[in-house]
């Protein structure tokens, strides 16, 4: 079928075809993950929570637990207020959560059900929390999803101390990232002897070990101490303005915490803005090991710089993770011409276009996209590379390009979850895979009596 | 946000002139020199008609259809024509017999919180709500952070008192785990026989007070059809002077209650009980 999308690009208002985003509270649910002990819990009918649940499952290949309210037609015509109640004491009866993080669906929101209201009316097991987070799908994508989730963290659970008093950490939130990439940001910043809060924190949750042991609750995650505690550290960075900054902001007009964001530190500029930026406000220095690293990604990206320059590619995927690629590609030589994200949002074709007015380039940037629209721009304008989720394979397949797989989600292909993309490590990792899957092609389309050993 | 900014949603049964009640009250609070938003959440959209001079106002949710989630504040956001000092808001929402309505406030009021509509130097949002509370969009108002106090608009009917008795029974709902009072019943009078002495003992019942009885004046229908509201259309008519004495009682009124709805029977007890029911 993909054979019939044509060159023609007409303007479509009420139709969207493949699209680059799922979800509300796929985001919701991947962050509650994050924080040790949590079940998340999903106010809607059953539908929703499996698919949710499944999803993240494809992605990670892990075990994903979520609950739901389990609403049937009266619930959806008298509210889901009893059918919650009884949830949240059949949960903690029976599964024993310290945590459960709340997300709304399209349908309990639709009919208003004000879950903040049910829930302060409610009556908590001495020692247990409860957080809630409003996601209705038919707004944003579930990296708004996953921001409204982190922001409801801080929001209804940060504590400034009595009296006031410091407790000289640094709030680190990761971004709508693989648990391979919060491992690296916390090598990072234990290498800079930093003491941290990172939330969400899904590693040891979703990339635990085959043990033999089955644990409904991983050892990972944020605790609620340390959420607490966020009101008290002397910053917060927020990795990727969309899935990071509502936290970090609210965490700022509440509490007074300074707030940084900056872009997810995919690539050598935004890693190096990251690292700057730590040593602004701990005045902690650059460990020699990270340093080296540095010099070893320059050296990489030099000897295989015949590679990439010039290189046309095209990027999608979500607005945090693709803005940094971008980013990246631009300074490896590569010219990306067609970059698209399924969530909607003025603020990234601004940001896209002064990164691209930066190097003096022009590309079809869109928000709000799919990859109807991205295959149709490929079609009119062709690429060497794509880079982006599993969605894009139908272009690649169609036009006979090669696809890197970064972002969120891949369900076609395993391990990356564990391995990161972020810092100069995971930058290393990106170049390898872009290297190999333009050599590769190079050397499938190259005669025998020409073909090279060294490349 | 100030901390004395004052948000207030106005409930009552359909066609009790809520939206009248509210403009004419916003503009004698403005005239005492206050600033203030008021949020129409009613499908018409005509809940500041008076205000504006006309209906020429996009509502939020047409804004929304039309453009897209990246809306500017001023596209939605109009300043009073009489009134600098009142801005205006409407919601709007499906034309009857589609789509969703009570999710159309909910989406309008989290679009105003986005685009920052509630500034610091306001002193009250009105909220002015369709009707009952039939279902849970309609009671966002009244949901957590939002309007903390709530006046009922009513008169001497049966019906309007049976609407105000049902209202209350939204308002308990919220209060008990939220902050959301009542802060009095609002008569608009239908001339209907003992009605100040009725509504005066139907607020008590229900623990709260008769905020005010507005009389009934044709004035107001002249103004109504001049897009005016009564203080700007005849500044020195006596009606001008009830809505003053209204605006003035909401802005020093300090009784706030959870209101105790009453059983139908004990409702129609009190009807009879003031003759209205009475061969």
């Amino acid at each position: 079928m993909q054979d019939l999308v044509p060159k023609e690009f007409k303007e479509r208002n009420s139709l969207v075809i493949n699209p680059v985003k799922t979800c509300q509270p796929i985001g919701a649910m991947y962050a509650a993950l994050g924080i040790h002990g949590c079940l998340p819990h999903s106010h809607g009918s059953q539908g929703c929570c499996s698919y949710h649940r499944m999803h993240l499952t494809k992605h990670f290949r892990e075990p994903v637990v979520a609950s739901s309210s389990s609403f049937t037609e009266g619930a959806s015509v008298f509210g889901g207020r009893a059918n919650l109640e009884t949830a949240l004491k059949n949960i903690f009866a029976v599964y024993d959560p310290e945590v459960v993080a709340i997300n709304t669906t399209c349908l309990s929101e639709t009919i208003g059900d004000d879950v903040t209201s049910i829930v302060s009316g409610m009556e908590i097991p001495p020692g247990k929390t409860i957080i809630n987070a409003s996601t209705p799908s038919y707004v944003g994508s579930h990296v708004v999803g996953f921001a409204n989730m982190v922001k409801a963290m801080v929001k209804q659970l940060s504590e400034k101390r009595e009296p006031a008093q410091t407790n000289n950490k640094l709030n680190l939130i990761p971004g709508f990232v693989d648990p391979g990439d919060i491992r690296e940001m916390k090598r990072i910043l234990e290498a800079m002897d930093i003491d941290y809060i990172l939330f969400p924190d899904q590693s040891d949750v979703l990339d635990t070990p085959l043990d033999g042991n089955y644990k409904m609750y991983p050892d990972g995650g944020v605790t609620i101490p340390e959420l607490k505690d966020t009101a008290n550290s002397k910053a917060t960075i927020a990795l990727g303005a969309l899935a990071s900054q509502p936290a970090a902001f609210e965490l700022e007009k509440m509490h007074d915490v300074k707030a940084y964001t900056l872009k997810t530190p995919v690539g050598i500029k935004a890693t190096d803005e990251f690292l700057m930026q730590l040593l602004k406000i701990t005045g902690q220095e650059i460990p020699a090991e990270i340093e080296k690293e540095r010099g070893q990604l320059v050296d990489i990206i030099a000897d295989t710089h015949h590679q990439f320059h010039g290189k046309k590619v095209a990027i999608y995927g979500d607005p945090d993770i693709v803005i940094s690629l971008t980013e990246f590609t631009l300074s490896m030589g590569m010219k990306p011409i067609h970059v698209l994200t399924g969530t909607p949002g003025k603020d990234f074709e601004a940001e896209i276009n002064k990164m691209l007015k930066d190097a003096d380039w022009e590309s079809n940037v869109a928000a709000g996209g799919d990859l109807f629209q991205l295959h149709q721009w490929v079609k009119k304008e062709p690429v060497e590379l794509l880079i982006g989720n599993s969605y894009g394979k139908l272009v690649a397949k169609q036009e006979d390009i090669p696809l890197v797989r970064v972002g969120f989600p891949i369900l076609d292909r395993s391990v990356h979850s564990y391995l990161p993309k972020i810092g100069y490590k995971g930058a290393m990792l990106l170049v390898e895979k872009i290297s190999s899957a333009l050599l590769d092609r190079k050397d499938r389309d190259t005669d025998f009596e020409l073909t090279e050993f060294v490349l | 946000m100030k901390e004395t900014l004052r948000q207030v949603a106005i409930y009552g049964k359909g066609g009790i002139g809520k939206s009248t009640t509210t403009q004419n009250l916003t503009s004698s609070l403005a005239e005492m020199g206050k600033e203030i938003m008021v949020v129409g959440c009613d499908p018409k959209a005509d809940s500041t008609r008076m205000l504006l001079g006309g209906m020429d106002q996009q509502t939020v949710l047409d804004t929304l259809r039309e453009e897209g989630q990246d809306i500017d504040l001023d596209d939605i956001l109009k300043r009073g024509k009489d009134f600098n000092n009142i801005r205006c808001v409407e919601s709007g929402g499906p034309e009857p017999g589609v789509g969703c309505a009570g999710r159309g406030i909910i989406t309008s009021i989290n679009m105003l919180e986005t685009l920052g509509a509630y500034t610091d130097e306001l002193d009250y949002v009105f909220y002015d709500v369709l009707g009952d509370v039939v279902c849970g969009g309609f009671a966002m108002p009244i949901r957590e952070g939002k309007a903390q106090e709530i006046y009922i608009v009513a008169s001497g009917e049966l019906m309007a008192l049976y609407a105000a008795n049902n209202i209350c029974k939204g308002i308990k709902r919220y209060a008990e785990s939220g902050g959301v009072r009542l802060g009095g019943i609002i008569c608009n009078s239908r001339q209907v026989d003992g009605e100040l002495e009725l509504l005066k003992s139907f607020a008590e019942k229900l623990g709260s007070q008769l905020i005010h009885f507005v009389p009934r004046d044709n004035i107001v229908q002249r103004a109504e059809i001049n897009r005016k509201v009564v203080i700007a259309y005849d500044p020195d008519s006596e009606q001008a002077g009830e809505y003053r004495a209204l605006a003035h009682a909401i802005d020093d009124n300090e009784k706030f209650v959870i209101p105790e709805p009453m059983e139908q029977d004990e409702l129609e007890q009190l009807m009879m009980d003031f003759g209205i029911l009475e061969v």
